[in-house]
């Protein structure tokens, strides 16, 4: 084995000294130049059976689509437990076997599905390590044996939260953010096996997600190929970047909650749990502290939505300019802007419990830093427009999904200020303005930039193109019918009917509002359904989509550059790539075409008028 | 169809929607009309700029859709255009934020002349405890509730013994006199909202917390757990009933002090003992 480790990797130190000697003499007066690697390239592990090529397999794209496909198939056990939610509360007589028990347990599962183990596995595992190596022109992860157990860590996760549904008591019905003491009493359904097996699968993915964001940072750190500097990595790579160091931050909050809160129901240790008088009989417990539990779950729970806000950022920054045929519009600042939302982002998680009993003086402070974080993030959405502007727009199924995030996500971003602002919060927390909020900023926005990036890469997965046709009925009936349930959903909160209710009796202020539980009920079912559309697109696709080429959206980024398409192991073939230039060279004035590529030499295109490289 | 005209339906069927809605705030019966003002402050400032950005970028849609060989723009920066909007968002924001929080400095700072009631929440249900005559709650402690004592309150506080106890979820107050409202829980997280108040706040076990308001007008509310607190959650509702100064002081009159309840059980214990001795 080791002898086998030098004998290859003897040849490719030679090579890169011959690099560094080659080049290094005269570099005022090449115009080409770039600096030479630092280091040498890494062996690759190369697998041989079908066991190591396609299950435990170490080249990250793979694990990406292996990422991909585990968590499309939890979400869509989310969407299914939301329909089940949404016929209860829009037509609870054709649905009478779903108990009250059962409505919790399924909105806390949705809700920990969707956020957790859809969302976050889909940004990170699934595109990160598809695209990282790609784009930064890695041969693959750094470390693709942990990359490897990353995935199968998250897998084993997903195993033990699918099997808290088939236990004694069924799986814990404490609502997503798992508040204790209900989260561990009698009360609340599941609250034994359930609560555990929660806890624990929640700790795998943590460890799980610990091993792949070390890759990933690691990754774009160090093992970038020449000439790629930090300011020339497409901003997709910069938002999963960020979103991977919150991750690496927040998780171990979540981690320790999770391990206090197992020892609070397994030995009865009291970190979350006061003296607790329970069915008349002072329960053993005495001293913790609910609130400590609140500050921690928020501590990872609000970089959370960065670390799924951010990657969708990036990466519809990149789809925006590629199909708007024009440069992203201020760049450096887009840079600063997901780094100082990432960074920012630590100092707002008691956004969350204004009305949680903590110190009422926190609410200044949590209340400006929230406000604040709102200017780079709205200067990031006038980039995206400013980016349209004078630009040469293709209305394709991708554009089209971009298009919608920019209407969601404003949409949901002002919803937001209302929130974080805590006068105006105490009067709409805990309602369903809440919910409408944030399931039109961090659902449907980041629904809408997974679907575009699938039409977006597709071709480049597996070398086929999907068919725009049924894209654009697909986005459609996605947009618009998410839409309409969040849209209204706002104005139930309004009227003041709180979250988490089974259901509401005929409370009189409430009764008018039936009509639109039917309504939004509805289309929430059409919405899922319309989703058959997408993936019968898919399968269908692989085998009779049209071929699509090399390059077949024209688009500046290392990912369409390889050799072979799609990318065979190890990316490159026989040479890395050497970067010239940034991403988002569209149409500059000079070139003969109306984009240059990365790896394009500016000898090349010796015309082009070219201001950022 | 192009489908910059859906967009463009998107933002005016919003628009259309929040003016014709008929679903808008519950009416409002506290002090709280500031918390609404800022909600359509914000509506306002937050509104605006949702159309704005929408019809920018529907226009550009339509003006700008792919043609081939149309001149397209080179400008990767322009520091002034990024100062202004830089700085415009920053007075937006700050326009939102400061009225935001002195409503809130109002919310917390509560007025000297308030009525206490401490709102005792469980699994699943409340009950009510108010200062007696002489305006001061006695100390409490959950460890020391029982049948007997169903507030737990300490039997050496000499404050606790005029505390007026309704063991009941029908709460009175009487209108325009601020009332600061104590939560204790039992068990779990509760929350004591009642829509047309506005305002709210989670009880906590092991600690007490407050909020504050002012009722103004007369009626009956019903009270909505808000605050995810297990399976009875949605059922765990209760009444206040805001009234004139007058009927109030009947209704309090009526109910019974914890020195009262202390007497009675003495008595049934008496007359207990005095049964069982007939009984001999």
């Amino acid at each position: 084995m080791s002898d086998e480790y030098n004998q290859k990797n003897a040849p490719l130190e030679a090579q890169s000294s011959d690099t560094i000697s080659g080049t290094s003499g005269t570099p005022s007066k090449d115009i080409d130049y770039v600096r030479p690697a630092e280091l040498p390239e890494q062996d690759l592990y190369h697998g041989h059976s079908f066991i190591t090529k396609w299950i435990f397999c170490q080249d990250a794209k793979i694990i990406g689509v292996q990422y991909f496909l585990t968590a499309v198939f939890t979400g869509i056990v989310g969407l299914v437990l939301s329909w089940l939610m949404r016929l209860q509360l829009g037509y609870p007589d054709l649905v009478p076997f779903i108990t009250a028990e059962h409505y919790y347990q399924f909105v806390t599962m949705h809700g920990m599905i969707m956020v957790v183990y859809f969302l976050t596995a889909l940004f990170l595992g699934g595109f990160g390590n598809y695209l990282i190596p790609l784009m930064v022109g890695a041969r693959d992860m750094v470390f693709p044996y942990v990359n490897m157990v990353s995935f199968w860590m998250f897998f084993i996760a997903v195993c033990v939260l699918m099997a808290s549904f088939f236990v004694p008591g069924g799986p814990t019905g404490a609502g997503w953010t798992l508040y204790p003491p209900q989260a561990i009493l009698p009360g609340t359904p599941g609250s034994n096996m359930g609560i555990i097996l929660m806890l624990v699968s929640l700790s795998l993915f943590v460890i799980g997600f610990t091993m792949g964001g070390l890759n990933y940072i690691i990754t774009i750190l160090q093992a970038r190929t020449r000439g790629m500097t930090l300011m020339r990595m497409p901003l997709t790579i910069w938002g999963i970047f960020t979103a991977t160091a919150l991750a690496m931050l927040a998780f171990p909050a979540l981690l320790v909650s999770c391990i206090m809160m197992t020892l609070d129901k397994m030995l009865e240790t009291s970190f979350f749990m006061p003296t607790i008088v329970q069915a008349g009989e002072v329960l053993d417990y005495g001293g913790g502290s609910p609130v400590l539990f609140q500050h921690l779950f928020w501590f990872f729970g609000h970089p959370e939505v960065y670390i799924v806000a951010l990657p969708a950022f990036g990466i519809v920054s990149d789809l925006i300019s590629v199909h708007a045929r024009k440069n992203i519009f201020g760049y450096r600042m887009m840079v600063w802007a997901i780094v100082g939302i990432g960074g920012l982002s630590f100092f707002v998680w008691a956004h969350h419990m204004y009305v949680s009993g903590m110190n009422p003086w926190f609410g200044f402070f949590f209340a400006t830093t929230t406000l604040i974080i709102a200017v780079p993030t709205a200067l990031k959405v006038y980039n995206w427009i400013i980016t349209l502007f004078r630009a040469n727009i293709r209305m394709n199924t991708v554009m089209l999904f971009c298009l919608g995030f920019i209407v969601t996500f404003v949409n949901g971003g002002i919803t937001g200020i209302f929130l974080g602002n805590v006068a105006v919060d105490i009067p709409l927390s805990d309602t369903y303005f809440v919910i409408a909020h944030f399931h039109m900023v961090m659902g449907i926005a980041p629904l809408m930039v997974i679907m575009g990036a699938v039409y977006h890469w597709f071709p480049l997965v597996t070398g086929r193109m999907l068919s725009e046709k049924l894209g654009k009925w697909h986005f459609w009936f996605t947009f618009l019918g998410a839409y309409s349930i969040y849209f209204p959903m706002h104005y139930l909160g309004f009227i003041g009917v709180p979250r988490r209710y089974f259901e509401m009796y005929d409370s009189p202020y409430v009764a008018s509002a039936t009509g639109l539980n039917e309504f939004i009920t509805l289309a929430a079912l059409i919405v899922g359904f319309s989703q058959l559309i997408f993936i019968y697109n898919i399968v269908s696709s692989l085998s009779i989509g049209k071929p699509a080429g090399k390059n077949p959206w024209k688009a500046n980024s290392l990912e369409w550059l390889t050799p072979e398409v799609p990318p065979a192991h190890g990316n490159w073939g026989e040479k890395l790539p050497v970067i010239h230039r940034w991403p988002y060279d569209f149409n500059v004035p000079g070139a003969k075409e109306d984009y240059i590529t990365q790896t394009t030499p500016p000898s090349e295109v010796i015309s082009a008028e070219v201001e950022k490289t | 169809m192009h489908p910059g005209i859906i967009f463009l339906g998107v933002v005016v069927g919003s628009v259309l929607f929040h003016i014709y809605t008929p679903w808008w705030w519950t009416d409002i019966a506290s002090n709280w009309g500031a918390m609404d003002d800022t909600i359509n402050l914000t509506f306002w400032i937050g509104g605006g700029v949702f159309i704005l950005v929408c019809l920018f970028m529907v226009y550009c849609v339509f003006k700008f859709s792919y043609k081939e060989g149309r001149k397209v723009e080179y400008k990767p920066e322009d520091h002034k255009l990024e100062k202004i909007l830089t700085i415009a968002t920053t007075v937006g924001v700050i326009a939102l934020l400061a009225p935001g929080l002195i409503v809130y400095n109002n919310y917390i700072n509560t007025p000297k002349n308030a009525l206490q009631v401490e709102v005792n929440a469980w699994q699943w249900g409340w009950q009510y405890r108010l200062p007696g005559e002489d305006g001061i709650l006695g100390t409490a402690q959950v460890a020391k509730i029982s049948d007997n004592n169903p507030f737990g309150i300490n039997l050496d506080d000499p404050n606790g013994k005029d505390d007026i106890l309704i063991e009941d979820d029908v709460l009175h107050l009487k209108t325009n006199r601020p009332v600061k409202i104590l939560l204790r829980s039992l068990d779990v997280l509760h929350n004591y909202y009642v829509p047309q108040f506005r305002a709210k706040m989670d009880a906590i076990p092991g600690i007490i917390t407050y909020y504050w308001f002012e009722p103004n007008k007369i009626g009956e509310y019903e009270v909505l757990c808000a605050e995810y607190c297990g399976v009875g959650h949605y059922a765990m509702r209760a009444k206040v009933i805001v009234e004139s100064e007058y009927n109030y002081k009947s209704w309090i009159n009526e109910q019974e002090t914890f020195s009262d309840l202390i007497a009675k059980q003495e008595n049934n214990k008496l007359k207990k003992i005095l049964i069982v001795k007939n009984n001999d």
